[in-house]
């Protein structure tokens, strides 16, 4: 593969969106988790909940702050890099992802600034009020994205002018029948992700002896919540499969790693697919089971990457094994969740320490799901950036050098690198000390505001004791 | 070009980007000016007051050059992408700068051994961020090459003699707001400090735009004859307002009015953005794209603008209650 300014964009958008979307995800989940925590608390006056709040608050505070840092670079990667989309779909992406931004800007400058220093100034009823509200707001902010994005993957509403890409009906544009499924699977992902980190929490303070009153509450929530929202998650997994199925059929068969049609047709588990050669080496298939997952029954004929002309498919590899990670991590937090709750019924959840140590190690797996599920969406959708309209090819902007692209991305790289071990490090700082490290959150941090999450968090000479001159 | 005419909603949206810009540069100006003036001292006292000066501040004041960003994208997407386009490498820069700064300040406080790297990231990015701004606006002077909807020059065309010296002009003129700023901000011996500055900025500043005239009027002679500047005389009412502000600021700092440097300076920027305005227009990439040729439809417009007219007043009032909350000199600190 030519290293050219097409696929380094792709590879630079790729980079700075992973790196965005992880802090989103987290800060969805953790904003849900935050309202559910204190609404716990106001309903039964458990004091417990507002310490494990309090805790919860600061690591949201940061991964805010991060999802903020990392999304700025996003609002310009459109133009930098993309300027034939950002011209040809602008007026329809443009006013989408601005009010996207315009729900941000809206939660920072309102209930956020509430959430994070109003707990003095107001009453509990509407401080609770303020949590739902971030939360919801949250949840609006990915509405937007996922609104972009289902645009991306199944266009509708639009007409074209003089060659531009023009809205003629938002409602179709917006909430189009892909939305529908495709921000609920979202939700459920990002609730699913902090569902786990919660639990994983819990875990790693019983196993410490640490914290142990916070860590049992994190744990049994965490594992509750995850397995109330897996089967459902599952079930609209189910529902994104049956659209990709509809609408963007070589996808389909990318993920199943399809070359050939066939009736009935066979279920690839596992296999390593052969672009080159068109073919799968060392595939383990189920005979007729893909007829029955992709039509519902086991006869069905099922369309293989052969019915398309070889520049309309997608890569496979990818698409074939980001969807097996993202079905194999929700397997996991499936197990764990659902094995936790029955150690919990027992009585020995906290007791089971190879069980404590195999959540504490599975905080990652919603993440992963995350991500891989993108990877799986965005490069199934390839060769087109957006699906039938416009090659990824013909997007990218014409001005473009090979080196400049080379070293923007590198560029990205170095400052991402630096950033992100600084934030990780004070998140992982965070998590480690725990709950009470620091006796009131924001205390002595009169210049935190909505705007200006990270520094709420406080220094980490009293959010983590001081405890890091103790590390070997 | 075509003579089309632009909307009233094209021109509602080009308005509030103007505004957002100019509310942008000063804002977001004088925190940019105290980081390039905390590279001018060692004194660790004196570095902690200017970071409590602009501490609950400078996030928010980025917040506008964000509405600029999406802004331009969701209505004038052609000239999001050819701005963007045509300052790859300066964009970048930009965003680095803008970075930087924003986590040194963050973690400047918790780590003692790497001080110096976040103080130095905090100064340089600082720098940048000025730069590449000024140099912009000299590069737009100097008109961008568009064709067919997109940006048709080369990666570095924007790094002319005429777009540093403009760039080097900005890194100057922030510091001088954040002179201002620091004077109206602190008292004592921080204050004594940025007044002391405020002369020689005001000096420099002007230097800097007597040779910019210089350039324009003789080497360069392609730079301004393509602006608007020459055939509306009316329009020279605003680089005579921004030449009395700056002199003003020099009288108030040497009369130690402390809220007149800033408030002078800002006029002084205000007055150059004008200035601007009149060259280009209705020109908003300079000479290629127009407010009527560049705008989304009306119906991208209208249905961004319901959300707009809720949002942007309340993040006005935001910033404004921010201010007030934090209004009167720092002395114990925000942290």
């Amino acid at each position: 593969m030519a290293l050219d300014p097409v696929i380094l964009s792709r590879i630079q958008f790729a980079f700075v969106i992973s790196f965005h979307i992880i802090f989103p995800a987290f800060t969805i989940g953790l904003a849900a988790w935050l309202a559910t925590i204190e609404g716990a608390r106001l309903f039964t006056g458990n004091t417990l909940y507002r310490r494990v709040f309090d805790f919860w608050l600061k690591v949201f505070a940061v991964s805010f702050g991060m999802g903020v840092v990392t999304g700025i670079v996003m609002a310009f990667q459109f133009g930098t890099n993309w300027s034939v989309l950002a011209a040809k779909t602008g007026s329809i992406q443009g006013p989408l992802l601005g009010y996207e931004g315009f729900t941000a800007f809206l939660l920072e400058a309102t209930f956020f600034g509430v959430m994070l220093l109003g707990r003095e100034r107001v009453s509990p009823r509407f401080y609770f009020f303020a949590c739902c509200m971030v939360s919801l707001g949250t949840m609006f902010s990915s509405f937007w994205i996922l609104a972009n994005n289902s645009w991306m993957q199944v266009p509708l509403g639009h007409t074209i002018v003089e060659g531009k890409i023009i809205p003629a009906d938002w409602q179709q544009i917006v909430l189009g029948p892909v939305m529908m499924v495709r921000w609920p699977h979202m939700l459920l992902a990002a609730f699913l992700t902090t569902g786990m980190c919660v639990a994983a929490s819990g875990a790693w303070y019983t196993l410490r002896d640490v914290h142990r009153d916070e860590g049992r509450v994190m744990l049994h929530w965490g594992l509750a919540l995850v397995a109330l929202i897996i089967p459902v998650q599952l079930y609209f997994g189910h529902l994104t499969g049956l659209y990709v199925l509809k609408h963007q059929p070589a996808k389909f068969a990318a993920i199943e790693a399809r070359w050939e049609n066939e009736q009935p047709a066979s279920e690839v588990l596992l296999a390593i697919p052969d672009e080159a050669s068109e073919r799968n080496l060392f595939a383990i298939t189920v005979p007729k089971l893909g007829s029955m997952i992709a039509s519902g029954n086991w006869t069905a004929a099922e369309v293989g990457l052969e019915s398309f002309p070889k520049e309309d498919r997608p890569p496979v590899v990818i698409p074939f094994f980001g969807f097996r990670i993202m079905v194999g991590m929700g397997l996991v937090m499936l197990a764990v969740s659902w094995f936790g709750n029955l150690l919990r019924w027992r009585g020995t959840l906290e007791t089971k320490r190879w069980f404590l140590w195999g959540t504490f190690l599975s905080f990652p797996s919603g993440f992963v799901a995350v991500l891989t599920g993108w990877f799986t969406a965005e490069v199934g959708r390839q060769p087109w950036v957006v699906y039938g309209l416009l090659r990824t090819k013909d997007a990218v902007t014409p001005s473009l050098t090979t080196g400049d692209v080379a070293f923007s991305l590198a560029g990205y790289m170095v400052v991402y690198a630096v950033v992100y071990s600084f934030g990780l490090h004070y998140i992982y700082c965070l998590l480690r000390d725990g709950p009470g490290a620091d006796a009131k959150p924001g205390s002595g941090v009169t210049g935190a505001t909505g705007k200006r999450p990270l520094a709420f968090a406080g220094h980490p000479d009293t959010a983590t004791g001081g405890s890091r001159r103790q590390e070997p | 070009m075509s003579e089309l005419q632009a909307s009233d909603l094209a021109l509602f949206w080009a308005g509030v980007i103007a505004l957002a810009i100019m509310v942008y540069v000063i804002l977001d100006g004088f925190d940019l000016g105290v980081g390039i003036l905390f590279g001018s001292t060692a004194d660790e006292a004196k570095r902690v007051s200017m970071m409590n000066t602009i501490a609950p501040f400078w996030d928010g004041n980025e917040t506008w050059l964000v509405i600029v960003g999406a802004g331009l994208f969701a209505t004038f997407p052609t000239v999001y992408a050819v701005f963007l386009s045509a300052f790859y490498i300066p964009v970048l820069l930009l965003l680095f700068g803008l970075i930087f700064r924003g986590v040194a300040f963050e973690f400047r406080y918790r780590s003692q051994r790497m001080r110096w790297l976040w103080d130095w990231g905090f100064f340089i990015g600082s720098v940048v961020v000025a730069f590449v701004q000024g140099a912009a606006v000299g590069a737009m002077m100097r008109g961008i090459r568009v064709a067919d909807g997109q940006y048709v020059g080369g990666s570095f065309d924007w790094l002319h003699p005429f777009a540093v010296l403009t760039g080097v002009g900005l890194v100057f003129g922030y510091a001088l707001l954040g002179a201002g700023w620091l004077v109206l901000k602190s008292d004592g011996a921080l204050r004594d400090w940025a007044y002391t500055r405020i002369g020689w900025l005001v000096a420099i500043v002007f230097v800097i735009i007597a040779a910019a005239f210089a350039t324009v009027l003789s080497v360069d002679t392609g730079a301004l004859a393509q602006g608007h500047l020459a055939d509306r005389a009316w329009g020279w009412v605003f680089p005579l307002l921004g030449v009395a502000a700056l002199m003003s600021a020099a009288w108030a700092a040497r009369a130690r009015r402390d809220a007149l440097p800033f408030a002078c300076t800002a006029l002084f920027f205000v007055a150059a953005f004008l200035t601007l305005g009149v060259m280009f227009w209705p020109y908003m990439v300079p000479y290629a794209l127009t407010v009527a040729n560049a705008a989304a439809p009306d119906v991208s417009l209208r249905f961004l603008f319901y959300g707009g007219v809720v949002v942007l007043p309340v993040v006005a009032i935001y910033t404004i209650g921010v201010y007030w909350v934090f209004r009167g000199k720092v002395r114990g600190g925000y942290g």
